[in-house]
């Protein structure tokens, strides 16, 4: 008897699974404009993540000052992620169940990638701050998908050039955190160099980040009479190889990413850090807007901001101006938005392609001089 | 005068606390600007809360001790909820259709990130269960379980990738793959016991990530793989609220079957060996228990389930990447076998929804999550080694008849 | 040749580190059967502890071998009060039960002392002063082995020289070597076995916490992760030399810095956690109580 009825629930909810209505439950008519801010906000990594926030609670506290975009007020709906591609699933899965249409983040690559599907089915639109991944945009996976921040193949790109053109390297060494980042560039990198055919790799490797030391990494890169060592991934693997080269008096060029233009590096190498090159986002310094965004946080935290602080400013400005400019959030009319109508951000005059990638954020050579990260021209 | 000695020994230990704590908690040294921050507010705050800890540890070390003194006495361990239920199986019964009720409602009920989250606290319950059958029943401490659920993911990941086998194909090639996998650790060792036996494990479950993150031409490296396809369902494509509900249903039977066969198993001729495996190698060898057998079985059965689960994990992620399979997946998983009871199915499963649900509902304490996780895992070993449902302990009589020995369960 | 005397000299300064942090390991394990999952955290800790004394004395105007003195002996008495308070709480009530339980409640140490330390510091790297002094050493001798690397061969010799010292012929030395074989007995004849306990586990984290400021020091950077790798090495150190043996935990150490050394000069960094795993469970296979680990006959 028990048998049977059990069976019957089964069938009952089975029947139940086709007639329940599949829309996203939430209401799209609400008062305000609503944003998702997804990100790494708690946990080992929240120091990429919190910046990101900060910039967007700046950025929209700013613009309901002057009485929010179409009308109406601007209101954050923040989510944690922690980086980790399974939270983010959720994380998705609860902004799109709460009728989410826009989303600035996600911060980490792996979480970016876990997230976009379900965006992309709910029509969403996701803009990152940070993640690099050439898949995202490259794939013509995720329509739905726009970044302010250039990847990891134009990275590698402005790398190789200067070290083939500009230092004039003709064996590399090129080495990798193991990481989705790191190993990603050094791939990109090591086509690169390929080729161009004017250098040898003459060393691919990762390092294990955390490990107690890389002394024997570093008798590897002098035994193959390397001239410079391309290196991805992030400052502390950098700082502790730069600093044990160094004390073996090796002059080898050291040349590396986004992740090691930090200062935390150049604390940490200390003097050894002293003519390591770095690319990172085009110098705006001189920019208005982003020296003004700069001050904002300053005077709000009381320190200068962190990690990807200027691309999540300018993402969320990016994204109310579209949802202004096309009158909704509507995924059509704002994607169309974002890649027509230029818009005046702190990193500069930008818009974005096809692809979703921002036309007009790129990289520069910086190098350290005098304990400082100076553009090298 | 009595109330100052009561008084001596918190405050003597808040005052240890206070000094202990204090280079970590008081000082924060900011190298970059170069200034020394003091916060002293902090020491106040692990004085009282230290202060007010004992009295709680004094309390619970005494009914602790109480409660050994009450089984040493009576010959009988505490009224457990466990024990209760097993006296009342009609109560057991109602319980579990209540929960079959509300399992099978639930999606319709709440929204479709309740359901996920549901859907992923019972995988856990699905991977503790299939833990439980190596370090519960066998008691083969195994430190690397991920490894397992790492091959099923990838298995169902890479199949896909390159030949394009669909969801249901790969759930059973991922949890074969998961056990031969187990078979291949087992293996090594097999001779091992105890400690090595864990060590061992966790380096397995270390060189199955590295070799993932490594490889780059068989695994894509640290960059992973994405676009796994959701389970299809006849061919019909589903929305997202339509596919996190199936997925749902999916994990609800196989955690309904999971616990069906691990019921099964425990009272096998192989349930019974892997006890007295745990009980007492040489003893039970002695009696003629094939030890290799026993112990393959279990790592290899155990294994299955993981990788099945790996596989749903795949499908329901649609990316996975080595950083999703690291040591504190396996402790995370060991720790729900063991909040729950080690060896109590309904205990397994309350584990892996508390430890799931409470920390995606406090989101607000998320940075405090882990610390909380670490001193409940030490707590729980400390004032209730049993778990939250302690496991009935089985107890086989020994009756004579006229015909001969017969076994029977009491 | 030179280039084979360079990585040689570079795996035993990485494997002495390791024998440090394995002595705390074997010296427990051969006492109370327990590893002590949470002993990478008391190493990381050690090191925490040396960098905010030092960077405070730094701040005021100290620096120089009186500063890397007084940090150091701060961090080592941190380190063993928190070693101390560890096994209080987490271990020394579960002295009588089944062995899988101190096991775990070590890991739920291990994890709230990680995320403790994050909490209340930062989950950011830290520059870690150089505290160590520069040794002057003629260059050609320099390129095979650092002045850093010296000095971390010669006071892990000496420590452990120290210890072997303390061990054999101290009283607390012999009451340790009574508990160890049986602790009952060591009880009936008047060893105080608890005390002996956490002596043991002053001991093992003091020079978990050299070890930490040593290595601090020669990498210059601090976390609060960077416990959970160095103890799973150390850890494999301990047992691949047979845990609960001294001398094989620094063979152990050895060992292991030695091959992954010459893992990743001669064939490549991507597989060096690989070969250290391997060449454990191979040992283990081969030789099940490690290299000159005692084989125990179960007890019927």
């Amino acid at each position: 008897m028990k048998k049977i009825w059990f069976t019957r629930i089964r069938i009952i909810a089975a029947l139940a699974l086709f007639c329940i209505p599949t829309a996203p439950s939430a209401g799209q008519a609400a008062e305000s404009v609503r944003l998702g801010i997804a990100g790494a906000h708690s946990g080992d990594l929240a120091s990429y993540g919190i910046p990101s926030l900060r910039a967007a609670e700046l950025v929209v506290k700013d613009i309901n000052a002057k009485g929010g975009i179409l009308g109406r007020k601007v209101e954050l709906r923040v989510e944690d992620d922690a980086c980790k591609p399974e939270v983010a699933t959720n994380t998705a899965t609860k902004l799109v169940s709460e009728g989410i249409k826009v989303v600035m983040g996600h911060i980490c690559s792996g979480a970016t990638k876990a997230a976009l599907g379900i965006y992309r089915d709910a029509k969403v639109i996701v803009m990152s701050p940070s993640a690099t991944n050439p898949e995202l945009t490259q794939s013509g996976e995720y329509p739905n998908f726009y970044r302010t921040i250039a990847s990891d193949d134009a990275q590698a790109r402005l790398e190789v050039d200067f070290a083939i053109g500009v230092l004039k390297a003709r064996k590399i060494a090129v080495l990798h955190d193991k990481g989705d980042y790191g190993k990603g560039l050094a791939e990109h990198a090591r086509k690169f160099i390929k080729a161009s055919g004017k250098a040898k790799v003459v060393l691919y490797e990762g390092v294990t980040p955390g490990a107690v030391d890389y002394a024997a990494v570093v008798q590897k890169i002098r035994r193959a009479e390397t001239d410079t060592v391309l290196f991805g991934g992030y400052h502390p693997e950098a700082a502790l190889i730069v600093t044990q080269m160094r004390k073996k008096n090796m002059k080898t060029f050291f040349v590396s990413d986004d992740g090691v233009k930090d200062e935390t590096f150049i604390k940490v190498a200390g003097k050894y850090a002293e003519g390591v090159y770095a690319t990172g986002p085009r110098d705006v310094s001189k920019n208005p807007l982003a020296i003004a965004a700069n001050d904002t946080h300053k005077k709000n935290y009381g320190t200068e901001p962190g990690a990807f602080f200027l691309n999540a400013y300018t993402a969320t400005q990016a994204l109310l101006n579209a949802i202004q400019k096309a009158g909704s959030e509507n995924y059509e009319n704002t994607g169309k938005a974002l890649r027509t109508n230029y818009v005046n951000t702190p990193l500069g005059k930008i818009r974005f392609d096809k692809r979703g990638d921002a036309v007009g954020v790129g990289f520069s050579i910086y190098q350290v001089r005098k304990g400082f990260y100076t553009e090298v021209k | 005068m009595k109330n100052l000695t009561a008084l001596k020994q918190p405050l003597l230990v808040s005052a240890w606390f206070m000094f202990l704590t204090f280079p970590l908690m008081v000082i924060r040294v900011n190298t970059i600007e170069n200034v020394v921050e003091w916060r002293w507010r902090n020491m106040i705050w692990v004085g009282t809360a230290s202060f007010l800890l004992t009295f709680l540890w004094r309390y619970l070390s005494d009914r602790r001790e109480a409660a050994r003194k009450e089984a040493e006495r009576t010959e009988d361990h505490e009224q457990t909820l466990g024990r209760f239920l097993a006296g009342r199986p009609e109560v057991g019964r109602y319980l579990s259709v209540g929960a079959m009720i509300l399992a099978l409602i639930f999606p319709f009920v709440f929204s479709t990130y309740q359901t996920n989250i549901m859907a992923t606290a019972l995988m856990y319950a699905v991977l503790g269960l299939g833990l439980n059958i190596v370090v519960g029943q066998a008691g083969l401490l195994n430190l690397g379980y991920v490894a397992f659920y790492a091959a099923g993911a990838y298995s169902y990941a890479l199949l896909n990738h390159h030949f394009g086998i669909g969801f249901w194909t790969a759930l059973p090639v991922g949890a074969v793959v998961g056990a031969l996998f187990g078979i291949l650790l087992g293996f090594p060792v097999l001779r091992l016991r105890g400690d090595y036996l864990a060590i061992v494990t966790l380096g397995f479950g270390e060189i199955t990530r590295l070799v993932l993150e490594n490889w780059n031409d068989f695994s894509f490296g640290p960059s992973g793989i994405s676009n796994i396809p959701r389970p299809g369902f006849f061919g019909i494509a589903l929305d997202i609220r339509g596919a996190t509900i199936y997925l749902y249903f999916l994990v609800l039977l196989l955690c309904l079957a999971t616990v069906f066969i691990v019921n099964r198993l425990q009272n096998s001729r192989i349930g019974r060996a892997w006890i007295a495996i745990r009980e007492d190698e040489t003893a039970s060898q002695a009696m003629g228990i094939d030890g290799t057998k026993t112990k393959l079985t279990a790592f290899a059965l155990g294994a299955f389930w993981a990788g099945m689960v790996g596989v749903i994990f795949a499908a329901k992620t649609t990316f996975i990447n080595p950083a999703s399979f690291t040591f504190l997946e396996s402790a995370m998983i060991l720790s729900i076998v063991v909040l729950g009871g080690i060896g109590s199915i309904p205990g397994i499963i309350t584990a892996a929804l508390f430890l799931i649900l409470v920390p995606e509902y406090l989101r607000a304490f998320s940075n405090y999550r882990m610390l909380i996780f670490g001193s409940v895992m030490v707590l729980m070993m400390l004032f209730r080694p049993q778990g939250i449902v302690a496991g009935a302990r089985r107890t086989y009589t020994f009756r004579r008849r006229k015909s001969g020995p017969e076994l029977e369960r009491g | 040749m030179e280039y084979f005397l360079e990585l040689f000299a570079g795996g035993l300064t990485r494997g002495s580190i390791y024998a440090l942090i394995a002595l705390g390991y074997t010296m427990v394990y051969g006492i109370i059967e327990l590893i002590n999952f949470a002993h990478g955290e008391i190493y990381m800790i050690g090191a925490f502890t040396a960098l905010i004394v030092s960077s405070v004395l730094a701040m005021s105007g100290m620096s120089g071998v009186s500063a890397l003195v007084l940090a150091s002996i701060v961090a080592v008495v941190y380190a063993s009060a928190y070693g101390f308070t560890v096994e209080k709480i987490a271990y020394k009530p579960l002295r009588r039960a089944p062995r899988l339980s101190p096991l775990i409640s070590a890991i739920g140490m291990s994890i709230f002392l990680q995320n403790y330390v994050l909490l209340a510091q930062t989950p950011d790297f830290l520059p870690f002063p150089n505290l160590l002094p520069e040794l002057p050493l003629p260059e050609a001798f320099g390129n095979i082995i650092g002045s850093t690397e010296l000095i971390i061969l010669l006071t892990t010799a000496v420590i452990m020289g120290g210890l072997t010292l303390v061990i054999k012929f101290t009283k607390m030395g012999k009451a340790m070597r009574a508990t160890a074989q049986d602790r009952d007995m060591a009880m009936l004849v008047g060893i105080n076995v608890n005390r002996v306990i956490s002596n043991t586990f002053v001991i093992g984290s003091a020079l978990a916490a050299v070890g930490g400021i040593l290595i601090a020091s020669h990498v210059g950077r601090v976390n609060f992760f960077i416990g959970f790798i160095a103890g799973i090495k150390a850890f494999t150190a301990a047992v691949l030399g047979g845990i609960g043996s001294i001398p094989g935990a620094v063979l152990g150490g050895l060992v292991l810095g030695l091959t992954e050394s010459f893992a990743t000069g001669y064939v490549s960094s991507d597989y060096e956690d690989v070969f250290a795993f391997a060449l454990l469970i191979v040992i283990l296979i081969l030789r099940p109580t490690g290299l000159l680990g005692r084989a125990a006959a179960p007890k019927v």
